[in-house]
């Protein structure tokens, strides 16, 4: 097991090292001088000269690239201008607040998903079976910006239960519960989407298990049906529903971005729009490099929880 | 076409998406034509006016201009840009897949490691990475996500792209010359393009959701030019105050993903053919009973198949696949079940402990009694306590019937533990003890295998033990030893003709191969078309079969105890159970048919032990009976 780790591992650094280029690129793409660009068209030649130093654009592409790595992997990325400190701080300070809230939410999306998807195949074409179905498409068709406004008019300013942003109370609060009061929306909005998806992804997949002969066999013996469905149909069917929680992983993670603009939430998603509006563009490559390289690990545990569950991948 | 537009419509969601996302797109188009406000024209005064106000259907926003004129063109812009970039990813992506897959070699690798290190980025964050780079604006937003979505166009269109391409007719027209550009415009494409629809139906609802994403947060369209996005990110300061500036558009991007939705997943169905045949229903706990006519009386046999009717209702057919089937075993005897695939003895077999597959699967009459009691509707917690303790199964091949994902001794203490309160420690000591008596060779160790681990021959093992966990009454075997060659074959039937003896177990062996009935069963029974045909003590009807079609079937095995071997050589099909011919079911295929032979049922007749069902049997089995008398 710790082999195959190390093996998983030491093949993320190629598709690090592939995004590290991809944003380097995209980010050359910016049309014009981006000195300029960054400065306004009211900056002076001098400033303009010492930007173009400090962002190394007086040297060629390859060379920028290679000086820009070499600085990330000491945990330099440079300096924010919009708010005059070190990139790698506010990320990791913005990153931690959104790693909560995306962090519940694929909690929530995961264990709610795979229930929803569970009983819905279990019950197929019951009333329960078609009251997820339902509540799935409109789940997977509500635009979770649009959801989250929705539920700021239904729980907070009509039924005034919970807050109606922001991360802490600005007065008192602080403690735990008090973060959870603030969390319960955010998250709710943010998972459901992939709640819906990793539901059908369940539902089918459960559905194409339990044809299975070794479901049979489970009743031939006598397996209550409880444990026939909850053990052997749904470890079976976990294995292909694993990779999709990765997937849906990342779009909670990067769709975060506008639940933390609806709910004031100071994650990184709010910070790279910020950083995109002021044409903070070392913050944005920062962010946006932090992030992905922190998603490829979280694939990575999803590949050795799935090799832990299917004994038939070689480890 | 027309057919394909049937069964899209046949399902109704898809149909209702079409339907509200048709109203949506003909009220878009007709918007230059109807009588609407300027969207742009702000009047102050008359901010914020509530939906019905005079003059503006659905009331004003900020700056008090109509929302109804503002909706419709702001539908127009979002629904035009979605429809772009879907087209550009597909355009873009679907030439990259094509160029990959076809070229192959070293250019297929480069490009693919490429598209996975784009798929490695979580989906929104290299949007908002293109957008950064060149800046707000719906341009931008659109070709942001057109490019984030191309190399999942790519991955797909390249994995078709390459099954083509090693087709004949590609290598066809490489031969006769013809330019690799045009193989790819005139051979590959019209073959890949079905492909590229379904995929773009997949996404489109997706691209429309993230541009209108990338407006709300600013980054799109700008002002005073509105999409949906914007519109609900400009609404969003008066959220509390005016929620109808928000819900408006909100709602509009919702119905128009919802319909989109809606219609890509009728479009999948409808080209998925598994949907088609309804194969992916589940199968319930137990078998569907629906019970016409007369139950039999009980008799005082241990386990009594009683006049069954199991039938598998596959939409408006119906097949008949055991047509009133009566067996019955005493303890320490062995029955064979003998006929070809598809001649219903593993229905028969599964109808004992309602492990007929339901749906399609329906019991639909007769009963199956185990010491008398009818178990034919018994309630399930009642047949799930008989399973596996009273009335055990062997399957055939256990590789696909052993969970994969279990070590094999959990799944024999499972069995154990879902009859007896044992602990772990006691059941897996009795699984040691289990895997000995069928002989596994280190038990102690085989016992921590997963079924991926070991061979044809173990596995089956495997499944005996577990069959004879509890003890039980009575074991069904269905071709337990098909998957495995010839002396694994012999091991394994004298095991279980041991575990008779010992055990006084009784034993229902269902196979396709004399040779093994001889070597195990006491009495056989021959299966055709759901029915028996002929039954007698196994000596007898190998010696003088009386039934045309058993007599044809022992021919066919040239020496007794020979393996495996297929009933091939029986010229013609058996026939299709959904529509049997009146008289007698093997009439078309048999040699000594008389007319008569096809005129109404044909009783299964004997004398003593043995029945035929044959107007002109083969043996008198009057005779016979004399004979041993
Ligand atoms: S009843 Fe007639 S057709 Fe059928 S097996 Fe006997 S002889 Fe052949």
């Amino acid at each position: 097991m710790g082999g195959y780790i190390v093996k998983r591992l030491i093949s993320a650094i190629p598709v690090l090292f592939g995004i590290t280029v991809i944003v380097f690129l995209i980010m050359s793409l910016i049309p014009g001088d981006p000195a300029t660009a960054i400065l306004g068209s009211y900056a002076t030649p001098e400033n303009v000269a010492k930007l173009n130093r400090d962002l190394g654009l007086d040297r060629s592409l390859a060379e920028r690239y290679f000086i820009w790595l070499f600085n990330m992997v000491q945990g330099d990325f440079g300096r924010s201008y919009s708010l005059n400190r070190p990139v790698i701080d506010e990320v990791l300070e913005r990153f931690n607040a959104t790693l909560i809230l995306a962090g519940t939410s694929f909690v929530i999306c995961s264990v709610l998903g795979i229930l929803a998807g569970v009983v819905s195949a279990a019950r197929q074409y019951g009333w329960a079976d078609k009251a997820i179905t339902f509540t799935v498409l409109i789940g997977i068709s509500v635009p979770s910006f649009f959801l989250g406004m929705m539920m700021i008019l239904l729980f907070a300013v009509n039924l005034r239960w919970l807050p109606v942003s922001g991360m802490y109370a600005i007065y008192g609060g602080g403690d735990l519960w008090d973060l959870l009061r603030h969390l319960v929306m955010p998250a709710l909005a943010l998972s459901a989407v992939a709640t819906g998806v990793i539901a059908r992804l369940a539902r089918s997949a459960m559905l194409e298990v339990l044809r299975q002969d070794y479901i049979r066999t489970a009743r031939a013996k006598g397996v209550p049906e409880r444990r026939v469905i909850m053990g052997h149909a749904l470890r079976a069917a976990m294995v292909s529903i694993i990779p999709v929680l990765g997937i849906q992983a990342g779009f909670v993670l990067s769709g975060s971005v506008y639940i933390e603009i609806v709910f004031q939430w100071p994650g990184a998603g709010r910070m790279l729009v910020e950083a995109i509006l002021t044409r903070d563009l070392l913050l944005v490559q920062g962010g946006v490099v932090f992030i992905a390289a922190c998603y490829v690990f979280f694939n990575i545990l999803v590949d050795v929880a799935q090799s832990l569950l299917d004994p038939r991948i070689k480890t | 076409m027309t057919a394909f537009l049937k069964l899209l419509f046949r399902n109704q969601l898809a149909a209702l998406g079409a339907v509200v996302l048709g109203i949506i797109i003909v009220a878009v188009l007709l918007t230059p034509v109807l009588p609407l406000q300027d969207p742009n024209v702000t009047a102050t005064a008359d901010r914020f006016l509530k939906p019905l106000a005079e003059g503006h259907l659905l009331g004003t926003d900020h700056l008090g201009r109509d929302m109804l004129s503002r909706l419709l063109h702001g539908t127009l812009l979002s629904l035009g840009v979605g429809v772009a970039a879907a087209l550009l990813a597909a355009l873009i992506g679907s030439a990259i897949g094509i160029v990959a897959g076809y070229v192959g070699g070293r250019t297929d690798n480069f490009v693919m490691r490429g598209v996975d290190m784009l798929m490695a980025f979580p989906y929104i964050l290299l949007a908002l990475a293109i957008v950064a780079a060149l800046g707000p604006g719906l341009m931008n937003a659109l070709i942001a996500v057109a490019a984030v979505n191309i190399p999942f166009f790519a991955r797909n269109i390249r994995g078709v792209t390459v099954s083509l391409a090693g087709r004949e007719f590609i290598d066809a027209a490489r031969l006769s010359g013809m330019s690799h550009t045009r193989i790819v415009l005139t051979e590959l494409l019209p073959n890949v393009l079905p492909v590229i629809i379904i995929a773009m139906s997949t996404t489109i609802g997706w691209m429309i959701l993230e541009t209108a994403g990338l407006s709300f947060l600013g980054l799109g369209s700008q002002p005073p030019q509105a999409d949906l996005g914007s519109m609900l990110g400009e609404a969003r300061s008066a959220l509390i105050t005016y929620p109808h500036v928000s819900v408006i558009p909100g709602v509009m991007i919702f119905l128009i993903v919802m319909s989109v939705n809606l219609l890509g997943d009728g479009l999948r169905d409808a080209l998925d053919p598994r949907l088609r045949s309804g194969a992916l229903s589940r199968p319930r706990a137990t078998t569907l009973v629906d019970r016409q006519g007369e139950v039999p009386e009980a008799t005082d046999d241990l386990l009594a198949i009683q006049e069954l009717q199991t039938q598998f209702h596959v939409g408006p057919r119906i097949y008949r696949a055991v047509g009133g089937v009566s067996l019955a075993v005493k303890p320490g005897e062995c029955l064979g079940l003998i006929g070809e695939s598809g001649s219903g003895k593993s229905v028969t077999a599964l109808s004992v402990m309602g492990l007929v597959s339901s749906p399609p699967g329906v019991i639909t009459g007769g009963a199956v009694r185990f010491q008398g009691k009818d178990l034919i509707g018994a309630r399930y917690e009642a047949l799930r306590r008989m399973r596996g303790d009273r009335v055990a199964y062997i399957f055939q091949d256990p590789l696909s019937t052993l969970h994969p994902l279990y070590r094999v001794g959990d799944q024999l203490a499972e069995a154990i533990r879902s009859h007896h309160k044992v602990g772990k420690d006691e059941a897996r000591k009795r699984a040691v003890q289990l895997f000995n008596d069928v002989r596994i060779p280190n038990a102690q160790n085989r016992i921590d295998n997963y079924p991926h681990e070991m061979s044809g021959g173990m596995r089956q093992r495997v499944g005996i033990a577990m069959a004879l966990a509890n003890d039980p009454d009575v074991i069904i075997a269905d071709e337990p030893t098909t998957a495995l060659d010839v002396t694994v074959q012999a091991q394994i039937l004298s095991l279980l003709n041991d575990l008779r003896r010992d055990r006084g177990l009784a034993i229902v062996f269902i196979t396709h191969d004399f040779g093994v009935v001889a070597q195990l069963c006491d009495r056989i029974a021959v299966m055709y078309a759901g029915r028996i045909v002929e039954e007698g003590p196994t000596n007898a009807v190998l010696e003088r079969p009386a039934h045309p079609y058993t007599k044809r079937l022992i021919a066919c095995v040239p020496e007794l105890g020979g393996g495996r071997r297929e009933l091939a050589a029986i010229r013609g099909l058996p026939p299709v159970v959904d529509d049997l011919p009146p008289g007698c079911a093997f009439a078309p295929r048999c040699d000594k048919a008389q007319p008569d032979c096809k005129k109404g049922e044909i009783p299964l007749d004997g004398a003593g032990t043995r029945a035929v069902r044959c107007l002109y049997p083969e043996a008198d089995l009057t005779r016979d009976e004399e004979a041993t008398a």
